[in-house]
């Protein structure tokens, strides 16, 4: 079970749904605290120094312990919108059979792609960013709240689809997961650097297309390898279900299911 | 764009610092941000001037300290300012550069009253 005093029952904005279930948890990212205290008579110099990000980054560790307390395995899965995130992680939970797997979602609208997971019939929340390009670390935590994940499973993140702001919002992960597919151009990696120097794994999707684009495989690993010399690789087609077999091994490999601190 | 969502964060900070101090609002507030802290100085404007309607922040100077990015050669070991992570040293024209800075995202300083 999740943490009882975060006192994580914040307004407005952004929605998150559970799939099977009618109740909301609106997060208002925009409510602010008017202080009321008497008029100082002199101005005051603060030497903050605090990391802007500080807040998030707070929030992430706290999903981070509370991954790591229950042994889960988190991952965070990236790309461009249409890379085909939403078709691996299909594919992924129909395979995956001896896997305990939760999914969360994050689209600026719609409930489509959490519905599609439903339909394999992992417990799945939806978040909707609303205005929002990114998801972050607060409500990854919302959402964990409503899943409530069990110990030693997987819990697959996919965010929104965005190779740019998602770049500096820690959610918590264990691994960040990049997808970049061959209908994409190759230089993917050099033009959104920041992404994949994050990431541990690179999956190279619609593998089944290549015979039909101008996509250098090896022009783009190699740039993958400049922005992050330990990347590794993966190359699927998810619509033909090749390579996923690989894909589980990986996750299966990277598992921390396994490891029991005592 | 995620500057707003840099720019929630500083009114965040903020609001803390004039709470912590029991202030009413902020005069001038100092960012340190790396030139490759990936913030765009116009998004970030437009961003700011949206959010801080209404907050300690709303009439508050803003001073923002750009920090160059640098790299340092790990071949001939000498330092020099980049703008993006795919030049190559100056001396020796190798690719293989530690980054040094340049993706700092903080609030230095304020004053408050």
């Amino acid at each position: 079970m999740m943490c009882s005093t975060c006192g994580c029952d914040q307004p407005g904005g952004v929605t998150i749904t559970k799939i099977g279930e009618n109740n909301f948890t609106p997060i208002d990212r925009l409510a602010l605290i008017k202080p009321e205290f008497p008029l100082p008579t002199n101005k005051k110099v603060i030497e903050v120094e605090q990391d802007i990000l500080l807040k998030n980054n707070k929030s992430a560790q706290h999903n981070r312990s509370h991954f790591n307390a229950d042994h889960i395995t988190a991952i965070n899965l990236v790309s461009s919108p249409g890379s085909g995130k939403t078709t691996l992680l299909e594919k992924t939970l129909a395979h995956a059979n001896d896997l305990n797997c939760y999914v969360i979602e994050g689209d600026q609208q719609t409930l489509n792609d959490a519905n599609r997971i439903a339909k394999t019939g992992v417990p799945v929340v939806q978040i909707n960013t609303g205005k929002g390009c990114h998801l972050d670390a607060d409500m990854v935590h919302h959402a964990i709240h409503q899943l409530s994940p069990q110990p030693e499973s997987f819990v697959f993140i996919e965010n929104v689809g965005n190779l740019v702001c998602p770049a500096l919002f820690d959610l918590g992960e264990n691994y960040r997961v990049a997808i970049i597919s061959v209908t994409e151009g190759d230089d993917k990696p050099m033009k959104y650097p920041d992404m994949f120097e994050g990431s541990s794994l690179c999956i190279i999707n619609k593998m089944d297309l290549l015979p039909y684009v101008d996509f250098d495989i090896e022009k783009c690993k190699s740039y993958a390898r400049m922005a992050n010399p330990n990347i590794e690789f993966l190359e699927v087609s998810a619509t033909r279900s090749e390579g996923i077999t690989e894909w589980i091994d990986w996750l299966k490999e990277k598992s921390r299911a396994e490891e029991k601190v005592y | 764009m995620h500057e707003l969502s840099i720019v929630m964060g500083i009114i965040d900070i903020a609001e803390e610092e004039v709470r912590k101090s029991n202030a009413r609002k902020v005069e001038s507030i100092e960012l340190e941000i790396g030139t490759m802290a990936g913030v765009e100085q116009q998004a970030l404007d437009f961003a700011w001037d949206a959010a801080v309607r209404n907050t300690v922040l709303s009439n508050a100077q803003r001073e923002i300290i750009l920090v160059q990015a640098k790299a340092r050669c790990m071949d001939c070991g000498i330092e020099f300012p980049v703008k993006d992570r795919f030049e190559p040293c100056p001396v020796c024209h190798d690719f293989l550069n530690e980054f040094i800075g340049g993706k700092e995202l903080r609030v230095k300083s304020l004053v408050v009253s």
